[in-house]
């Protein structure tokens, strides 16, 4: 993968400490230091205790893979994975690293087969990722060839575990996890529920970046509503997203790893901001007006209280749906400095022409292009570029002190700061003590 | 995207086709010039009232996906976007470079002309490199308004599949 920047990539080695020097500091709740971001080391053990630990990762939407052989590249944490729907229906998820010399066999982006070879010495396996033949095995007039011990049942790939829920699918590498319900909690699958609840899903495309961002950064901005209606001058001129308006920010109950950001659109199609909290916004403008208003229609299609909700399910998926634009991204990290964000724009297989153009016509506030998409991934950039040689080494997150989980309202960190308390705890990192 | 990017030959005669490349090139050239001078209110003159505009990967043309990165349709919403661009939008400031190839047309119906065009596009952010941002081919469709070309389907298939960071400004 690429590092868009990779001319001024230089982390200043202060900002990369091995693990032992890890230690948050003592104000823990109201503080996150650079470190978290920046430092390979913490980086690895991410990648060891999150994305293979006891975690749900999302891979793929079933709609992506319909038909038996149908499969896909896709990624767990870093890892190239393939997902592949067998024969039997069921769907399989392992490592795209063939067991002999370790290439990366499956190429194609999606497609269709009945097994998999791997190009450099064809061994191949099926589509649950057993290993079916070796060229060879026993080889010429019974010289060279495999040892008579070789058996191919020890040597196919490595498989994870799967869980789908109403045609959205997890993998995992650990046997530990829990079933998904259990790992998501209640109110996260009563909200997961809404966009996906088994209606057939038609999936309108892709896109791909890479933010030259730590991946902790992306789940941060979705348990920050603060931001919401200071750098989204759109939220807030369209009255989407307002100070005052009804709105909820959620961490999960159990762990506060995942969450969501809801709310409510009012029906103007322009917002009605007090003179106060517009003085408060620099990025209001009440000059900014549309020609094509279609663009904020909101067709109704859930029953849910929010025309927008922005979930985060840890450690890698968010999922998007605003006003009728929906969507689910991926996170892939990619070393502490980078991530790539995978987005996939769906929309149902009922959908009228009309309602899939419209859906379409919204679909540009988000992506990298989109007015909203396209301002958090500049922040993100800035905020990454601002850690990595800087003397200072520390980021404040006072908002609301003294509450955590899920928020009071909209200016308010206590999201992030139960996200923190939960890292904390999975990657054993020591705290400070207070000074006496 | 119909025809899924396959090869199309051109039904154009190659002297017809030359007078209407050059005529195309015009266009090409002033529409890259106002995108470069990061000038993107001018944008919107270049389309017709009905005009559709697309940027999207070959992935998602070959699929035959719809979405967009940028997905208007009609003048309104291109305006709307340039507006959103040059007024509310934030994003680091950079310069854009179009470069274009070799534009083919492949064919002519009474006031409209069909063409490919490859672009690469080069951005270069303060006191960054210059990075090949994506690269791509304009599917375009002009319709023929007084002595003017005016884009009224313009279709930016890019193949670059990794986008770096974000698309600010359209293409």
């Amino acid at each position: 993968m690429y590092q868009s920047q990779a001319v001024i990539g230089i982390t200043n080695a202060k900002k990369n400490p091995p693990l032992e020097q890890c230690v948050w500091p003592a104000d823990a709740l109201n503080n996150i230091p650079d470190w978290v971001y920046t430092s390979q080391a913490i980086y690895d053990q991410e990648i060891e205790r999150i994305f293979r630990g006891d975690t749900w990762n999302f891979v793929a939407l079933e709609a992506e893979i319909p038909n038996p052989g149908d499969y896909k590249r896709g990624y767990v944490g870093a890892t190239s994975v393939v997902i592949v729907r067998a024969e039997d229906n069921t769907i399989s998820v392992f490592e795209n690293r063939c067991a002999h010399r370790g290439a990366e066999f499956c190429r194609s982006s999606q497609g269709n087969t009945k097994e998999f070879v791997c190009p450099y010495h064809q061994w191949s396996y099926d589509l649950k990722g057993n290993l079916q033949g070796v060229p060879f095995k026993r080889g010429i007039n019974k010289v060279g060839g495999m040892p008579a011990d070789f058996k191919n049942a020890d040597h196919g790939t490595r498989q994870l575990r799967v869980a789908t829920r109403n045609g959205v699918v997890f993998a995992t590498y650990s046997d530990k996890t829990p079933p998904l319900e259990e790992y998501m909690t209640k109110e996260i699958v009563e909200e997961f529920d809404v966009p996906f609840s088994g209606k057939k899903l038609k999936i309108l495309g892709y896109c791909r970046n890479e933010l030259p961002c730590n991946w902790k950064m992306y789940h941060e901005n979705l348990k920050d509503p603060y931001h919401a209606t200071l750098l989204h001058s759109f939220l807030v001129v369209f009255g989407l997203l307002v100070p005052g308006i009804k709105s909820t920010v959620v961490a999960d109950k159990e762990h506060g790893r995942h969450g969501f950001m809801a709310s409510a659109k009012p029906d103007e199609v322009y917002a009605t901001v007090a003179a106060d909290d517009k003085a408060e916004m620099r990025s209001f403008s009440d000059n900014l007006r549309l020609r094509d208003e279609r663009f904020l229609d909101y067709v109704r299609e859930f029953k849910s209280p929010w025309s927008a909700n922005m979930m985060t399910m840890w450690p890698n998926l968010i999922v998007q749906r605003q006003m009728n634009t929906m969507g689910v991204r991926q996170i892939i990290p990619n070393g502490p400095n980078s991530m790539v964000m995978q987005w996939t724009m769906f929309g149902y297989e009922d959908d009228t022409p009309e309602m899939t153009r419209h859906r379409l016509r919204q679909g540009n506030l988000m992506g990298p292009a989109g007015f909203l998409g396209l301002e958090d991934n500049e922040a993100l950039k800035f905020v990454q570029e601002g850690l990595r040689n800087s003397s200072t080494d520390n980021n404040v997150v006072k908002l609301d002190a003294g509450h955590q989980g899920s928020a009071r309202n909209l200016i308010s960190e206590s999201c992030i700061r139960s996200l923190y308390q939960y890292y904390r705890e999975v990657m054993d990192i020591r705290v400070a003590e207070k000074a006496a | 995207m119909k025809e899924r990017l396959t090869y199309t030959k051109s039904d154009v005669p190659p002297q017809r086709a030359a007078v209407l490349r050059a005529e195309i090139e015009s266009f090409h050239v002033d529409y890259c010039a106002a995108l470069d001078a990061n000038d993107v209110e001018r944008w919107p003159d270049f389309f017709s009232k009905e005009a559709t505009y697309r940027v999207t990967s070959r992935h998602n043309a070959l699929l035959n996906m719809p979405v967009g990165l940028i997905y208007c349709e009609g003048l309104d919403m291109i305006i709307d976007r340039a507006q959103a661009v040059a007024h509310s939008q934030m994003f680091a400031p950079r310069h854009m470079l179009h470069v274009l190839g070799i534009t083919r047309v492949l064919h002519e119906a009474g006031d409209t002309v069909s063409s490919q065009t490859p672009f690469i596009l080069m951005q270069t952010l303060v006191e960054g490199p210059s990075t090949v941002h994506l690269a791509g081919i304009y599917h375009d469709r002009f319709v023929r308004e007084g002595d003017r070309l005016l884009i009224a389907s313009r279709e930016v298939v890019h193949d670059t599949e990794i986008l770096d960071t974000a698309l600010a400004y359209p293409v």
